[in-house]
């Protein structure tokens, strides 16, 4: 039982952190209708920068109590600027070509951030600085640590503020009314440039977020970790419904559930067959058993079939 | 706009000039291999050898991304599918992991293998492409890059507990292809010639790349290639016109997995040697680099993309380390890092400002290259 319950809550803390990234890809597709492959080496990028400046900052002997909130900001600021860019160069231009050239050019981003951040901190992986005391909690007979606790209840927090923002402001009725229609939101006033490019860089800093979130749950950062991660975050966005951002938290959640509760059993189920280090087999198996059978996701309306 | 029909299919007229051309042409390939040996070594006869392979890679994934405009980013999946068929049947792996079912070793011929690593790897293209296939592109392109991965972790996983795959450490002692009782690992001679082992190969895959080339131009003109060019254009009009866009979506999808399981399984022929790190997705994204920067679509373009994307790493390793080393007394960047951070630009300048390719088929140039204005600039367009 005990096991059954810390399966739960892994599944749940990394869920959350899907979520995080799945609504970036989530925000920029519902507006967009393009999937951001870049997204998940802006995550990287994230985790790289709050590395880099806490072990500066940290070295320079200042009290971690400011150097975490001034790293994480200055993370945030980066991978806004990132994604900015990002838009700006590689998918602004092709607003108007055919759907196979700004999936190129995202691939092309992709492949560029990764290769520049391994020149920048090397292949090896890094060990993240242990931010807060590792007190474990036990809930139940399971395990639960600060981190966890943290990483959680953050998470939450942010996307209860990223639907306040989406549905509560000036700025997110301009969001849903470029995704509703962009030609029509243009006439109404709406500069479209600045809703998408905002878009981007909300997506971004919550990628930012998200990349220190998984970095400090392991204690790990390497130039590769943006790769799968971003891979399982557009799965948990397909699941929820792309282009919806409540399906996209939802997606992220059970995503983490099913990872979680599937490494833990399937060794069991299949007879010592298969072991957990098929862990990251189940995302794709989740993914297109949600195309088949259900491919406009859980919480998704309509499937946006473009040709 | 003047009303001119474009010759998308020019008649092939031959004069004799260009005829003598042509021979000069196949002459020189033909002496490519003793050429090259002369005047650079051995070694790079390899890497021609190596450069085929990409070139048939290359056009297999023109079928798909070229054709279709289905962008496949897990295409070396289909290529360590079709390697790994090789490996198993004509290796005395499975002989010692299944002691009992196979206790001679299986060896199957190189006629037998190739044609049944080009339908395995259909198979998993089927596969693949029945779920993804009746969706948008970009879907496609996810999961196909989602397989890529599986298929590498399941190569990498299977070695317990039934030992299929060897793990990471992959399967060694191929047995070499025999072509009609030729073996091609040995110095063979013919005419009082000597034809080194690498040079043999490289006529073999020389008369496949001539095939698949010969296949891909008949397929371009076909009914079906045509067909697959409506549907990349525009879906729903293809849809209109009576074309069943999702099986022959399906066809492209299968078509480019043969092709790259049989270059696959001459891969494993001619190295000797698989393991799962030969299938990574820098080698998915290398051989769409080639399609993406020759000209999608254009089966010259893509021969090209072939050659250059070849021989790139061979020419930075060869000139990017010792400039380096000159000027800073040490490697600064490692030119793999530096390969596919070219790539990588490569894909964004390409489709920024030269979409269509360096060689860019007729039709791909008038559907990419924005030589009439679109309809949707309009109004809209002219504000920003």
């Amino acid at each position: 039982m005990d096991i059954l319950l810390q399966q739960i809550i892994n599944g749940l803390v990394q869920g959350s952190v899907y979520a995080l990234v799945a609504l970036g890809y989530t925000m920029v597709y519902g507006i967009l209708g393009l999937i951001n492959f870049a997204h998940g080496e802006v995550v990287m990028i994230g985790a790289m920068l709050a590395l880099s400046s806490l072990t500066a900052l940290l070295g320079w002997g200042v009290p971690l109590l400011l150097a975490l909130p001034v790293s994480v900001v200055l993370a945030m600021l980066g991978c806004m600027v990132l994604g900015y860019g990002i838009e700006r160069i590689a998918y602004r231009p092709l607003r108007h070509a055919p759907r196979l050239a700004p999936l190129i050019t995202a691939i092309g981003v992709s492949i560029v951030l990764q290769n520049l951040a391994m020149m920048i901190w090397g292949r090896e992986y890094h060990a993240f600085p242990q931010l807060i005391a590792n007190t474990p909690h036990n809930i139940g007979g399971a395990i639960i640590n600060n981190i966890q606790i943290i990483i959680f209840v953050l998470a939450l927090t942010i996307m209860a503020g990223l639907m306040a923002i989406v549905h509560r402001t000036r700025l997110g009725r301009a969001m849903r009314a470029v995704a509703e229609d962009q030609h029509a939101a243009q006439l109404m006033g709406v500069d479209i440039n600045r809703v998408i490019s905002i878009t981007f860089m909300l997506g971004s800093g919550l990628a930012a977020i998200a990349g220190i979130m998984v970095s400090a749950n392991y204690g790990l950062a390497y130039y590769y970790m943006g790769f799968i991660l971003g891979l399982k975050a557009f799965t948990a966005a397909v699941l929820g419904g792309i282009g919806n951002l409540r399906g996209a938290m939802l997606g992220g959640l059970l995503l983490g559930l099913i990872e979680s509760l599937g490494a833990g059993y399937i060794g069991d189920l299949t007879g010592g067959f298969f072991g957990s280090n098929y862990q990251d087999v189940f995302a794709f198996f989740v993914l297109i058993a949600v195309l088949v059978f259900r491919p406009s996701g859980l919480l998704g309306e309509r499937l946006a079939e473009r040709a | 706009m003047s009303l001119k029909i474009p010759k998308c299919f020019p008649k092939m007229k031959p004069n004799s000039k260009s005829k003598l051309l042509l021979i000069a042409f196949g002459i020189a390939l033909l002496l490519l291999p003793f050429i090259t040996d002369a005047l650079l070594g051995r070694g790079w006869v390899r890497i021609v050898d190596f450069a085929m392979l990409y070139i048939m890679l290359a056009l297999g994934l023109n079928i798909v991304v070229g054709y279709a405009g289905l962008l496949d980013l897990g295409y070396i999946a289909f290529f360590a599918v079709g390697a790994y068929c090789y490996a198993l049947t004509n290796s005395p792996h499975l002989a010692q992991a299944f002691p009992v079912v196979f206790h001679l070793g299986v060896h199957l011929p190189f006629w037998i293998v190739l044609p049944m690593a080009a339908l395995i790897a259909g198979g998993f293209g089927v596969l693949l492409g029945a779920p993804t296939l009746r969706l948008r592109g970009d879907y496609l392109a996810i999961v196909t890059l989602g397989f890529g991965e599986i298929i590498r972790i399941f190569l990498n996983n299977l070695d317990a507990p039934i030992n299929l795959t060897n793990g990471p450490q992959g399967i060694s002692f191929i047995d070499p292809i025999s072509v009609m009782g030729v073996s091609l690992n040995k110095t063979q001679h013919f005419l009082g010639i000597a034809f080194p082992s690498v040079h043999l190969y490289f006529y073999l895959f020389l008369a496949f790349t001539a095939l698949v080339i010969f296949v891909s131009q008949r397929l371009e003109r076909s009914r079906i290639g045509r067909a697959w060019m409506a549907i990349r254009e525009d879906e729903v009009a293809a849809s209109a016109m009576g074309i069943n866009t999702r099986n022959l979506k399906l066809l492209a999808f299968a078509m480019g997995a043969m092709f790259g399981g049989a270059s696959g399984a001459l891969f494993a022929g001619f190295q000797g040697f698989v393991s799962p790190e030969s299938f990574s997705l820098t080698e998915s994204i290398m051989v769409l680099c080639m399609v993406v920067l020759g000209g999608m679509g254009n089966i010259a373009g893509v021969v090209l993309g072939g050659v250059l994307l070849a021989l790139l790493p061979e020419v930075l390793r060869n000139i990017v380390v010792p400039l380096q080393q000159s000027l800073f007394g040490r490697t600064l960047i490692d030119p793999n890092s530096l390969r596919m951070l070219l790539f990588g630009s490569a894909l964004i300048v390409m489709m920024l400002y030269r979409p269509a390719g360096l060689l860019p088929s007729r039709v791909r140039r008038r559907e990419l290259g924005g030589d009439e204005p679109a309809a949707e600039e309009s109004v809209y367009d002219a504000t920003h």
